[in-house]
Order: C-alpha cells, then structure tokens, then sequence
C-alpha cells in the first residue's frame, strides 16, 4: 500500500533474554501524527530507535517508502530524531549545532544561514544563534533539538518523550508547538511518550503499548471511549472496570444487576470486562437508579466533584458537577452506550495486557 | 560562615606539610641557584653552565624524547578507552584490572624487568635466536628510554581519556549519526573534540613525568644517554654541586610550569583532577 510510509514488519527485540518486542506490526501514514504510549518498559522507547536506526531488530524487515531500510545505518535513514534529553553538541553554539545536518549534506553556507533563522523563527527562539546549549533552559534546549532536526526536512520526526523532563506549564505550551509545527511543515510526526494526557491532545492515532504488545490503535476518541481491553482502559483516564456477564446481546448483568447496553457478539452468559467511565456514571434519586449504593468520600476537583460510591460490593468512581454528601444514599444510573464491554484476556500472550496492580 | 573558619583549622596539618616539604625546598632551590659555590655570594653563573651545550642538548633530548613516548601513549591510548568505552560494566573492569596490575608493582622492577628482556643477551634475544631471527639492538639506545616511558606512563593516558569518553551521552553520538554523519564524521566532529580534556590530561601526566624522569633513561639508556634528569642527578650526586644542579631544576621547573600553563588553558573542567 502506496499509505504506509514506514512499515515494521514482525518485529521483534530482547535484552539480555527479556523479551522487548514480540512479533509487533505497525504501519505509519504519510502525514500523521502518530503517538506510541505506555508504560516505561513497554517497548515503545525500542520501537522508535528500530525506526531511527539506533537498535536493529532481532528479527523482522522495517520498510520505508516500500523499500527495506532495516540494515541501513541511522546517518541514510530520511528520518531525525528528537532524543529525551536533546543531546545537543555542548561544545558547538546553537548555529552550529542547528548547521550541523546541513554542513555534513555539503549545503552552501547562504543556505544554511537561511535555514538557521528560519529554524530559530519557527521554534520561537531567533537571535539565539551564537549561545551556547550550557546556558539554555530545559524548554529552550528542546527547541533547539527540534530546530536542529527539522532544517534537515525530514520525511518523518522521531520524538522520544521529548517533553518529559519539562514543568507542567511549559509541557502545555510545547504540546500545542508541536502541533502548529507538525501543520506547518506537514511531515510525520511519531511521538513516544507516557503521559495519556499529552498523547490524546496531540495525536491523530494513538498506539498504545504494554509488554511488547501493542493493545490497541486508534483515534484519541475511540482509545478513550471504546477501550478494548482493561489495560487501555485502566492506562488511559480513569475507568470503573468490573467483571460481569453478557447475558445475551445487547443485556448484560453488571454486579448482579442487569444493564442495557448497546455491545453484540460476545455470546451469551459469557464472563465480560465492562468499563464505565466516571464522568458517565450519573448521580439520581435513589428510586431513579439502576443501583444504589452510599456515597464514601467526596474531593472537589475543581471542574467537577470525584466521589466514591459503594454499591453493591463494588467502590465506583463518579464525576460529577453535583457534590452528593458523604454518607447520602445515591442512585446510579448508565447509559447504555457508556457502557463499553470488553473481551477478558484468555491466552497467556494477552494475559500480559492485565492490569498491574 | 563561623563553620568554615573552624574547618579551616582542619588544612592546617596539610598547610604545615606544604610548608616544610614544599614551600621551603623551592624556596632552597632558588637560593641555590643564585648563588656561588665557592663564597655563597649573588650570581648569574650557575644558569650560564646551564646554557652551556651538553646541559641544553639533555633537555633537547628530554623534550624529545617525552614528546615523543606522549605521542606514542596517545595513539595507544585513545582506541583502548573507546574499546572500553563501549563495553559492559562487568567486563571493563576486568580489562582495566590487568591493565592497572603492573602499575600495583613497584615502578623500579617493571623498569629492570625491561633492562633484562631488551639486554644483548637477555629473554627477547635468545627467543629471537631460537627461531633464527637477528638480535634486537636497542638496549642503551633512546628506543629502549621511550619504550621504558610508554611502558610506564601509558595507564595515566588511558584513564583520563576514558573517564571523558563515558561521560558523553551517547544520544549525542547518536544524534551525530541521526543529523547524516559517518563514523568517522561523528568521531572528528564530535566524539574528538568532547574528548579534548581527557586528552590535555592525559598529555600533562605522561608528558611531564617523561621529561623528568632519571630512572628509565638511566636503567634502559645504559648511563651513556643522558636526559636532564640525569644531569641534574650528576650534578647533585657526582659532582656534589648543588648550585648548578639548582639553576638545572629550575629551568626544568619553568618548562613545566609553561606546559602546565597552555595545557591548563584547555583543561577547563580540570579532567586532570579526576584521576
């Protein structure tokens, strides 16, 4: 398919006998804001450096374009990387740092002046050229990896969590950087991080990652309200996951109670996962509820109240923009569409997507 | 504030070693030189013998022959930190511990051991006889000194240099790499120039030791090669003139202090220190 600019292909990667990748496929589209996330130790870090060329696979093909770049060294790969900690040259000022792809390619020295101011412009940093990384925040080193590998015009930007050794403030505000950066050059971005809040901003696909496995793909929408398993589920917001029975399509019996909901095919009387996120769990009159249970602690965030209801034998987590106080008798009520069922892992491969506890 | 000036009494066993053991020598040592033998009186004289040729030809050879065991360190050097650079914890330390076991023995009986290998009929030559091959003629010659030399000071090139080579970050290589450099590209770009403290260091710590050294040019040079030091020993030990032997030292000193100097220039994060 002429869509997939980068293609791997049954990839697989251990240390030291521990299992890194297994098997893994993955395709990335021209244009695409991809994000790979999970945990640390989730091969997400491996996959990027397989991409770039910094690991080889144990085995399995990467293709570029269609063509195979699995042995090709890091220095003939039409990708550049965004490392975690910028790996700036220390010894070279920020020009020279930025010239540095370009004077290896050769370029005229006009051009690469060109592209040094251009550079500086887009990442918001210009007069910079002459200081050096030492005396450069932590936000504006990352800026100047940015710069650094996006003059050399990159098919694809290889970003491995750059953000993560930034403050909260300052995360924010390079996370909607990238995005106009990403619109402004129109390339790929693949984007490595942790943090489910950042990847659901910025991404136009979200891969999520545990164990060498990847658990699902999808647009931020469908990751968050279709998890299709307890581990997305769990990684990704916060959730209510509950063991229950599908009793027949369309019904299924959640804590001993039967609910609608709008999930078919999982057979009947089967053991499910459900998953209710807590913003869809609606705080009613007692009579009005599906379920009653006994409000046991209640925490004012700020755009809404999170409140822990015990009903029968399970503690769900509700937000609410109305506060129920603690010890309130309270009705629980679901809509049949916010209730997202999920297949319980059966082999041991997709154990390994079990929620750690 | 009232903390650090009790912890300053804490230099004062030091401040008093300095004192007696360094300070004062020096201080001889400029007395000496300045003055005559013969009436103790002011005088130029000792530092004219300096100048004199066979004094000046020593420390030309000295020079030589410590730039040139330094070069040879280097070259030997720098490849071996990269190699241990690369590998795993487990395995550089056990490199590193046969590399840093003959230093654990006495420097004198490494330096004889070489004299009985390289002697007309030592261990090297009658090996080489066994299998038909000429004799290895360079006992008592300057080759012998600067192999003595690279013997015994290679370890203090080694080590300055890897202790620079493992601290760079190896995504900066591999954002070398990533940007469109080669190896070699990478290496004269950015690993050589991020090494240049290791490599001052190590430069100051073989170079200056060669240059003064008696005892190799002594034991593998025979007694017919004479470096400044050597000199400088004649003149305190044969000749018992302390005054010239002073002025020598102090010329000797000088260089040292002016190498020292342009090296201290490069030396920014005082790599030298981390030995």
């Amino acid at each position: 398919m002429k869509d997939k600019l980068i293609d791997l292909v049954n990839i697989s990667k251990s240390y030291d006998g521990v299992t890194i990748l297994d098997e893994m496929n993955l395709y990335i589209r021209e244009n695409e804001f991809l994000t790979l996330l999970g945990p640390s130790g989730c091969g997400k870090t491996t996959t990027l450096r397989i991409m770039g060329g910094f690991e080889n696979p144990d085995h399995g093909r990467v293709f570029f374009n269609g063509n195979d770049i699995t042995d090709l060294p890091p220095n003939k790969r039409q990708l550049n990387t965004v490392f975690q900690k910028y790996a700036l040259f220390p010894h070279m000022s920020i020009a020279e740092n930025i010239a540095f792809g370009l004077k290896i390619k050769g370029k005229t020295q006009a051009y690469i002046n060109d592209k040094i101011k251009y550079a500086l412009k887009l990442v918001n940093l210009d007069g910079y050229e002459n200081r050096y990384p030492g005396i450069l925040s932590g936000g504006q080193q990352q800026r100047i990896a940015i710069a650094r590998a996006i003059v050399n015009e990159p098919k694809v930007l290889l970003l491995d969590e750059p953000l993560g050794a930034l403050d909260l403030k300052l995360r924010q505000s390079m996370q909607y950087e990238l995005m106009r950066l990403k619109e402004e050059l129109g390339i790929t971005f693949v984007y490595v991080t942790h943090d489910q809040e950042e990847a659901l901003t910025m991404s136009d696909t979200i891969v999520v990652m545990n164990q060498g496995y990847i658990q699902q793909i999808g647009t931020p929408e469908s990751i968050y309200n279709e998890p299709q398993n307890a581990f997305v589920a769990d990684f990704i917001g916060d959730s209510n996951i509950i063991d229950a029975i599908m009793i027949r399509d369309k019904q299924v019996k959640i804590l001993g109670v039967p609910f609608d909901c709008v999930d078919v095919g999982f057979g009947s009387n089967k053991p499910v996962d459900v998953v209710i996120r807590p913003e869809d769990v609606e705080l009613v009159k007692p009579k009005n509820g599906q379920i009653t249970g006994r409000v046991t602690s209640l925490i004012f965030k700020g755009v809404h109240y999170e409140m822990d209801v015990e009903a029968n034998g399970y503690s769900w987590l509700v937000h609410s923009t109305r506060a129920a106080q603690v010890g309130a008798e309270v009705g629980l009520y679901v809509e049949p569409e916010n209730i997202q069922i999920m297949k319980k892992p059966e082999s041991e491969d997709e154990e390994a997507t079990a929620v750690e506890e | 504030m009232k903390n650090n000036r009790r912890l300053k009494w804490l230099a004062g066993p030091y401040a008093v070693w300095a004192a007696g053991f360094i300070i004062i020598p020096l201080l001889m040592i400029v007395y000496y030189a300045f003055t005559s033998q013969d009436n103790g009186g002011f005088t130029l004289a000792n530092f004219s013998s300096v100048f004199n040729g066979s004094t000046m030809k020593a420390l030309g050879l000295s020079i030589l022959l410590a730039v040139v065991s330094t070069l040879i360190c280097l070259i030997l050097a720098y490849p071996l930190a990269m190699i241990l650079s690369e590998m795993s914890m487990s395995s550089t330390s056990f490199i590193v511990l046969i590399f840093i076991l003959p230093m654990w023995m006495n420097f004198l009986l490494r330096t004889f051991a070489w004299q009985t290998l390289l002697e007309k009929n030592g261990v090297i030559n009658t090996l080489l006889s066994l299998i038909n091959l000429p004799p290895l003629d360079i006992i008592n010659t300057p080759s012998a000194i600067i192999l003595g030399m690279v013997y015994n000071f290679l370890p203090f090139m080694v080590l300055p240099i890897y202790n620079v080579l493992i601290k760079i970050d190896k995504d900066v290589i591999n954002a070398a790499r990533d940007l469109g450099a080669n190896a070699v590209q990478t290496f004269v770009h950015v690993t050589l120039p991020l090494t240049v403290p290791g490599i001052i260091s190590g430069i100051t710590m073989v170079l200056i030791p060669s240059l003064t050294t008696f005892v190799i040019s002594d034991l593998l040079g025979g007694g017919k090669i004479l470096l400044i030091g050597n000199m400088i020993e004649q003149q305190f030990k044969q000749l018992n003139n302390w005054n010239v032997g002073s002025a020598m030292s102090m010329v000797l000193l000088i260089f040292v202090v002016i190498t020292m100097v342009i090296e201290g220039k490069y030396d920014k994060d005082g790599e030298g220190t981390a030995f």
